[in-house]
């Protein structure tokens, strides 16, 4: 307001007030938001079905603070012995917990309290099973490259956040299957080594169960753990917004804009649209899906337990490893140090969790790329990074089927002793196996787009040769796609670095960097390169004299068929 | 204004690009075409053709289509609120509690509410999706990025400022300030740990003991009625507890409830079982643990503390039901299989007086899972 100007704009603008406009402006008086709301009001995101997976996250985390919010006003949570005296026949005259008698009490007498019970379990599925496949497209497509490194790290938090905050959810009911795993819980905090028994007391505030676990899970799970979830997932929108969205590479698309349409009024349509079809759908599934039907379980009683006890889908894999483990103990010096349920359930998902975490900067520091990335690659041009996601998938795969090894026992009429041999075995050899597969499988992928680009699409045209031989006619792909196949990045390979610097002497930053180099070998060294120029232009030159024949219907010369694998540039390694 | 439609002034036009064949359009650089980064190969070996021209939809170009759409988007809303009604009428009209609305062998109360608000917030998103898609503008737009980081000028102003600020303060110039302040904070950060302190009690020698004791009557766990051999048939398994569970005070109340009775629970539950004697090798010290076959094994799987209770009568195994630990009580109760470390601790039983069954002592050794202190 230091620069003197006309008083005609104002002048203008008081001619036919905008009652919307007057608002913005009231509000900007006091906030000075405009500045921010003109750069995001219409700020561009790119359309792609993947981009919809992390949404789902997003909105069944909503729909969980919804209904969660609603459960908040019927549910008890204390452990205090009560009779219960509702409408559930089978039960009523029973001592129970509090948390127990009111997760029923919501059930059968607060009307369309079992349909936001399972609302927010499903929500809660949903969530988790979300935020995994969001991750693996993030992965996959190389989207966590720089600058969204910070992004990813938030993500796996994330995911390991939502992991726990579902467990203390489903502890909450007091069930005897909730129950049961709060057993296994103390199993596990006991078995940590020299602080075990000290933490198992202090959780449980005594001896297991006691009389405070209820509430101490209630209050991570309404207050703490979802407060740092929102913080985290404000702060993945904010970063989100601040990058620009990830495309995919095509005709207009590059590393330098961003395609699309805007905020408002599309996506504010479309993905305002989708919060209302998530909750829809959760609301459908609530419905119609019976979900943790407590009122089967009865109330939690320490020396019961049912067949088939499993934890929430999730929590399967840390489960299955614990399942398949052998039951070593080590005895020494008077202390007990068990290895058959601390490495399975304490070390193995810091572990994982730690690979998660670091995928990022494992691949940068192998490929030493420091460029901004907002182009997304296709997951067979990245061969040995699709290959690490899918074994870790395949290790997750293995660990998750043994935590069913029991219903997958009676299921297929198998013993489930064999069943537990198999996955000790496998959950090594599966993911080395899967690696192996997929990253071949990656490779030949990239040699059938190579082949597509050089030698056109197969037409589906059958054409005879004064011979009697038959061939089919390959067609150039259009334009558009051939510059969308070979938007991609031209890998080199360095060199290895000599053993030894130039003194002669070897060092440890040779040997690390000697190391880096084989890595990166390794990372890129098999992959296919798209063709240069030349190479493009020499099988289009082909190409266009082939289509000439075509169209004019005379015959080919010669059959062409052989000449087509000995061609191929990118087997040159 | 950095957001442009693509065929608005600054783009170049798709049409024109278009009509240019291949070599001439690789050699001529795009208007708007953003400068290379050093090292990007992504216009390699093909250049970038180009925004293609938009396609209008048939609402864009039929007005009879963008009427249809639009009713369509209409009728989606309608529908909703008619299901948001329902929900409303489901609410009042199906009964929950001890008389309730059963349609076709369901709670009708549950799938009504459930369907109408699933439907109602569905309908709100399809429609909304369905305008998106059919009527509003689907013109792509170019929006540029831009570096993350911030300038170089300004992250050098910002670093400067950060110094100048540390400068000023002279934390470095005055190391005893500095300590002091450390020490105090650290000092500071035990009130917060120190209140966490009375989380629980310190776990003792608790976890060694159950309430197992010298003459204990062994109890069924349904009406706590105590067993006597002759009641046991071979191949036969009784959930168990001990008496006390269901021993009453002069006032008539129980001597253990609440969570003092659970926590009890969790660690004295028991399973007896009678096996053929010749079945049975008990180890050197186990051969008076039993009565005519009768063996008496903690319930709490040795694992991570599941009640243990799937007993294969023919092979004598027991298996617990959580991750499938094997137990063999023909042979002291050792793992046969699964995850477990230790073998399921032996209760030593007799029978007294009367001839029922009961415990000559406490387990000899700690129940339940394992932990550091237990050796």
């Amino acid at each position: 307001m230091s620069t003197a100007t006309t008083n005609g704009a104002t002048a203008a603008r008081a001619a036919k007030p905008n009652p919307l406009a007057a608002v913005g402006t009231w509000a900007d008086e006091r906030t000075g938001l405009a500045g921010l709301a003109k750069k995001q009001v219409r700020k561009i995101f790119p359309d792609h079905w993947s981009f919809m997976l992390g949404e789902i996250a997003l909105w069944s985390f909503v729909v969980l603070l919804l209904t969660g919010t609603f459960l908040t006003l019927w549910y008890k949570p204390g452990m205090s012995e009560v009779v219960y005296n509702g409408t559930y026949d089978q039960l009523r005259g029973v001592s129970m917990s509090e948390a127990y008698a009111s997760t029923l009490h919501i059930s059968f007498d607060v009307r369309g309290g079992l349909l936001l019970r399972q609302m927010h379990h499903w929500a809660a599925e949903l969530f988790i099973a979300a935020m995994l496949v969001h991750l693996m497209r993030v992965y996959f497509t190389g989207a966590f490259r720089k600058p969204r490194e910070l992004n990813w790290a938030i993500g796996c938090l994330l995911l390991l956040l939502g992991t726990l905050e579902g467990f203390t959810g489903y502890s909450l009911p007091d069930d005897l299957l909730s129950g049961t795993g709060l057993r296994a819980a103390d199993g596990f905090t006991r078995s940590v080594p020299v602080i075990g028994t000290y933490a198992e007391f202090f959780l449980f505030g005594g001896e297991f169960p006691g009389d405070a676990i209820i509430s101490r899970l209630y209050v991570a799970h309404v207050l703490l753990i979802p407060g740092v979830l929102l913080a985290l997932i404000g702060a993945h929108m904010l970063l989100l917004v601040f990058h620009k969205h990830t495309q995919w590479p095509g005709p207009g698309r590059t590393n330098d804009n961003v395609v699309g349409y805007p905020l408002l009024p599309v996506y504010a349509a479309k993905a305002g649209g989708f919060f209302f079809i998530v909750f829809g759908v959760t609301a459908l599934m609530g419905g119609l899906l019976t979900l943790n039907p407590v009122w089967r379980f009865g109330p939690y009683d320490p020396s019961q337990v049912t067949a088939g006890s499993q934890p929430d889908w999730y929590m399967g894999w840390p489960d299955g490893a614990l399942r398949i483990m052998p039951g070593w103990e080590t005895h020494l010096w008077g202390f007990t140090l068990s290895w058959n349920i601390f490495l399975p359930i304490i070390v193995l998902p810091g572990l994982m969790f730690t690979i998660l975490l670091m995928l990022p900067f494992i691949e940068s520091w192998i490929t030493k790329d420091k460029r901004e990335h907002h182009l997304l690659q296709r997951p067979r041009n990245a061969p040995t990074r699709t290959a690490t996601m899918v074994a870790l998938m395949t290790f997750y795969g293995i660990t998750w089927m043994a935590s069913a090894n029991d219903i997958l026992a009676i299921k297929l009429s198998l013993n489930f002793n064999d069943i537990t041999y198999f996955n000790r075995v496998m959950v090594f050899l599966g993911p080395v196996l899967a690696f192996l597969i997929t990253r071949r499988w990656c490779i030949s992928l990239q040699r059938a787009d190579q082949d597509r680009l050089l030698h056109g699409y197969e037409s589906g045209i059958i054409m005879r040769s004064p011979e009697g031989a038959y061939a089919e006619r390959h067609l150039p792909v259009s334009e558009t796609e051939a510059y969308t196949l070979t938007a991609r990045d031209r890998e080199e390979v360095p060199a290895l670095p000599s053993a030894a610097d130039e003194d002669g002497v070897a060092n440890r930053k040779v040997h690390l960097e000697r190391l880096r180099v084989r890595a990166n070998r390794f990372w890129f060294g098999s992959n296919i390169q798209k063709p240069t120029a030349e190479e493009l232009e020499e099988a289009r030159h082909h190409a266009d004299h082939e289509l000439q024949q075509i169209s004019t219907g005379s015959e080919p010369h010669r059959l062409e068929a052989p000449e087509l694998e000995s061609s191929d540039p990118g087997q040159k390694d | 204004m950095s957001t442009t439609p693509h065929d608005g002034p600054t783009g170049t036009s798709p049409e024109s690009s278009r009509e240019n064949d291949l070599p001439a359009a690789m050699e001529r650089p795009r208007a708007d075409a953003p400068a290379v980064h050093p090292g990007d190969t992504m216009a390699d070996p093909l250049a970038d053709p180009g925004l293609p021209a938009h396609q209008p939809r048939p609402t864009d170009v039929d007005p009879r289509l963008e009427r249809r759409a639009e009713r369509q988007v209409a009728t989606l809303f309608g529908l909703s609120s008619v299901f948001a009604v329902l929900f409303v009428i489901s609410y009042f009209v199906f009964n929950i509690g001890p008389k309730p609305t059963i349609i076709a062998g369901y709670g009708a109360a549950n799938i009504a509410l459930g369907v109408c608000l699933g439907m109602a917030f569905l309908l709100i998103g399809v429609g909304a999706i369905q305008w998106a898609r059919k009527l509003m503008s689907d013109v792509e737009m170019v929006e540029m990025r831009h570096p993350a980081a911030s300038s170089d000028e300004d992250r050098e102003a910002a670093i400067s400022s950060v110094m100048a600020g540390i400068d000023d303060s002279g934390i470095a110039r005055r190391p005893l300030i500095r300590n002091s302040l450390l020490g105090a904070l650290g000092t500071a950060a035990l009130a917060p740990l120190i209140v966490l302190r009375d989380l629980g009690p310190v776990p003792g020698d608790k976890l060694a003991h159950t309430v197992w004791k010298k003459g204990m009557r062994l109890t069924n766990d349904v009406a706590g009625t105590p067993i006597k051999p002759e009641d046991m048939e071979i191949g036969q398994l009784v959930n168990g507890e001990p008496a006390i569970f269901y021993a009453k005070k002069a006032d008539g109340e129980p001597v253990i409830e609440g969570t003092e009775l659970n926590q009890a629970k969790a660690k004295a539950a028991i399973i007896i079982v009678r096996m053929r004697p010749e079945d049975i090798t008990p180890a050197k010290d186990r051969e008076d643990w039993g009565v005519a076959g009768i063996l008496c094994f903690s319930k709490i799987c040795t694992h991570v503390g599941c009640p243990i209770s799937l007993w294969e009568q023919q092979t004598h195994h027991l298996l617990c039901p959580c991750h499938q630990s094997t137990f063999d009580l023909g042979d002291n109760g050792k793992v046969i299989f699964g995850p477990a470390g230790r073998s399921l601790p032996q209760l030593p039983i007799t029978v007294d007086s009367e001839g029922y069954l009961v415990a000559q002592s406490d387990f000899t050794e700690p129940v339940g899972p394992s932990y550091w202190e237990r050796g």
